[in-house]
């Protein structure tokens, strides 16, 4: 699936939930899903900076792909980077660099995070292509 | 009287609204409180009849501002018992209160003294002073805590010895909810001559505080804390301090004579009041001060202490909740967590919820590294709250903590 593809898959499945408790329950499942990080990894060059909790992002070049691996403190925190993972893990660095997320406005998450966390997912983002950019 | 909680809630018009579909409840009160209508009219009224510059003009509307807000420079001295109104100075907040103490004190402080602070101080009681010392080679000591989040007093005599010119400490810890020995500290610092800020942010809204009975040198107040309007603070000194006390800015306002080459000073209280002064907001905090008195502090503090017991002993049932912060002596302010959970987690869902409570480290950095934590997740009550919110406080975080967990 394409970086496009995959959003329109998240779209999808976050429209199955009417309330926003049930909303946020799907993202604490995915952030419960995505395989941890060793607390080898955990290390201070790997934290994203800019957000409230601790994220850990790590990523290596794979071919022309790149593969992403995450941890976080906070359990929602995870999962919002567990559904970043979903959508760019394994994608031409080439295109992550200059995919656009229209996914998070469509889900409404931009709207119901809090101005700092907010921040810290576009943190997350930016991360994650400054990522792709040096490896592309 | 019965404390009338129904009229209570009357006052506060923005409570009665829905956050996310469910009603509000209200649980961050030690970051700041609502304003009950009393406030906004008193405002409001300002705006629509006597806004003026004030202290200058001969006109007048700026006699009527003049009058207002120097008559709540009288209310605020007769609430904490000062002796005359000049040793009451209106500030831009706590934070200002003390940077405008630890400012002057420079001048005054000598490289072989010593600052004295605690380890349950707020951040804008602990960075003026590390400032102070880091200009001037001064030493800041801190008295420590014990795991109950209490101050450790009997190293006072250790601690505060005849090298120290300070000693600044709250009266309640904002992030643990701690009631401190004020007069214990008080006395071992006025035995060794030492000067003494008591920061009164927490305890404004809940304690009565006599500045007298005390014998305090300094002693700061947040307006916005107590149902006033934000950006207003008080910093109450003696004469004596004050007059001792350098400026911490100059401009208008502030000056006796002024030529291109030197400047006198006015008088206290207006050499610490440069610029024009947030008048909407000292005439609001008078509507509020009134407001707070016409309830009664002893009877909010009682409301308050009877909400916080019957939160303590409800929530404890939740599977491992864990309170950071139980000192014998307790105000309003809940700080915890939840084994299994992350506080940010805790704090997302219960937003989701209706419920508002405070994340993260509460500006007391030095606290959560001291136990060893992250951040707590903290309700704290004010005068409006009831038993029923704290239900349905309850009733969310079980089902936040079954979501996380």
């Amino acid at each position: 699936m394409t970086i496009r593809e995959k959003q329109a898959a998240l779209v999808d499945e976050f429209a199955f939930f009417d309330d926003w408790m049930d909303k946020y329950n799907h993202i604490i499942e995915m952030g419960k899903s995505l395989q941890p990080l060793s607390d080898q990894d955990k290390q201070e060059d790997l934290l994203v900076q800019g957000c409230q909790s601790k994220v850990w992002l790590k990523a290596e070049k794979q071919g022309d792909a790149v593969k992403f691996w995450a941890d976080a403190d906070a359990i929602i925190a995870k999962g919002i980077v567990a559904m970043l993972i979903d959508v760019f893990d394994e994608q031409p660095a080439a295109e992550i660099a200059q995919a656009e997320l229209g996914f998070i406005e469509e889900i409404g998450l931009k709207d119901h995070l809090s101005p700092t966390r907010a921040n810290g997912l576009m943190s997350m983002i930016k991360q994650m292509k400054i990522y792709a950019l040096a490896f592309a | 009287m019965a404390y009338d909680i129904d009229y209570i809630r009357s006052q506060f018009p923005i409570l009665d609204q829905q956050v996310h579909g469910r009603p509000l409840v209200y649980l961050d009160n030690a970051a700041t409180a609502q304003k009950p209508k009393a406030v906004v009219d008193a405002i409001s009224h300002y705006y629509y009849n006597d806004n003026a510059n004030v202290h200058r003009g001969v006109h007048t509307l700026s006699q009527r501002a003049t009058d207002a807000m120097e008559a709540v420079r009288d209310q605020v001295r007769e609430h904490i018992g000062a002796r005359e109104s000049a040793e009451i100075i209106f500030t831009r907040g706590i934070t200002d209160s003390i940077n405008t103490v630890a400012f002057g004190m420079g001048a005054l402080i000598k490289p072989h003294q010593n600052v004295v602070i605690t380890a349950l101080e707020h951040h804008s009681n602990i960075v003026p002073w590390q400032m102070l010392c880091e200009r001037t080679g001064a030493t800041l000591r801190y008295i420590p805590i014990n795991e109950k989040g209490e101050l450790v007093v009997h190293s006072l005599e250790e601690i505060i010895d005849e090298h120290t010119a300070m000693v600044a400490f709250n009266h309640i810890s904002n992030s643990l909810g701690t009631i401190n020995p004020v007069s214990t500290i008080l006395a071992r610092a006025k035995a060794v001559g030492a000067w003494t800020l008591v920061d009164g942010a927490q305890s404004g809204p809940h304690a009565k505080v006599d500045v007298q009975e005390w014998d305090v040198d300094f002693f700061t107040l947040a307006s916005h804390k107590m149902y006033g309007p934000t950006g207003l603070g008080v910093l109450y000194g003696k004469r004596e301090r004050l007059e001792a006390l350098p400026p911490y800015q100059g401009g208008g306002e502030m000056i006796a004579t002024v030529t291109l080459e030197k400047s006198t000073y006015a008088e206290i209280p207006h050499k610490f009041e440069a610029g024009t002064p947030h008048i909407e907001g000292v005439i609001g905090f008078g509507a509020a001060l009134k407001f707070m008195n016409s309830i009664g502090i002893e009877a909010i503090a009682q409301h308050e202490a009877e909400l916080l017991t019957y939160a303590t002993e409800s929530l404890s049932s939740i599977e491992g909740f864990r309170i950071i912060g139980t000192a014998d002596h307790k105000a309003s302010v809940l700080s915890f967590l939840v084994d299994g959970t992350h506080p940010y987690d805790l704090g997302v869902l219960l937003d989701q919820q209706g419920i508002a409570v405070r994340t993260g480290q509460h500006c007391t950095q030095p606290i959560m590294d001291q136990f060893c934590i992250a951040g707590t997740a903290r309700a704290s009550f004010a005068m409006y709250n009831t038993k029923e919110e704290i239900d349905l406080f309850k009733a969310a975080l079980e089902r936040a903590v079954n979501m996380l967990r």
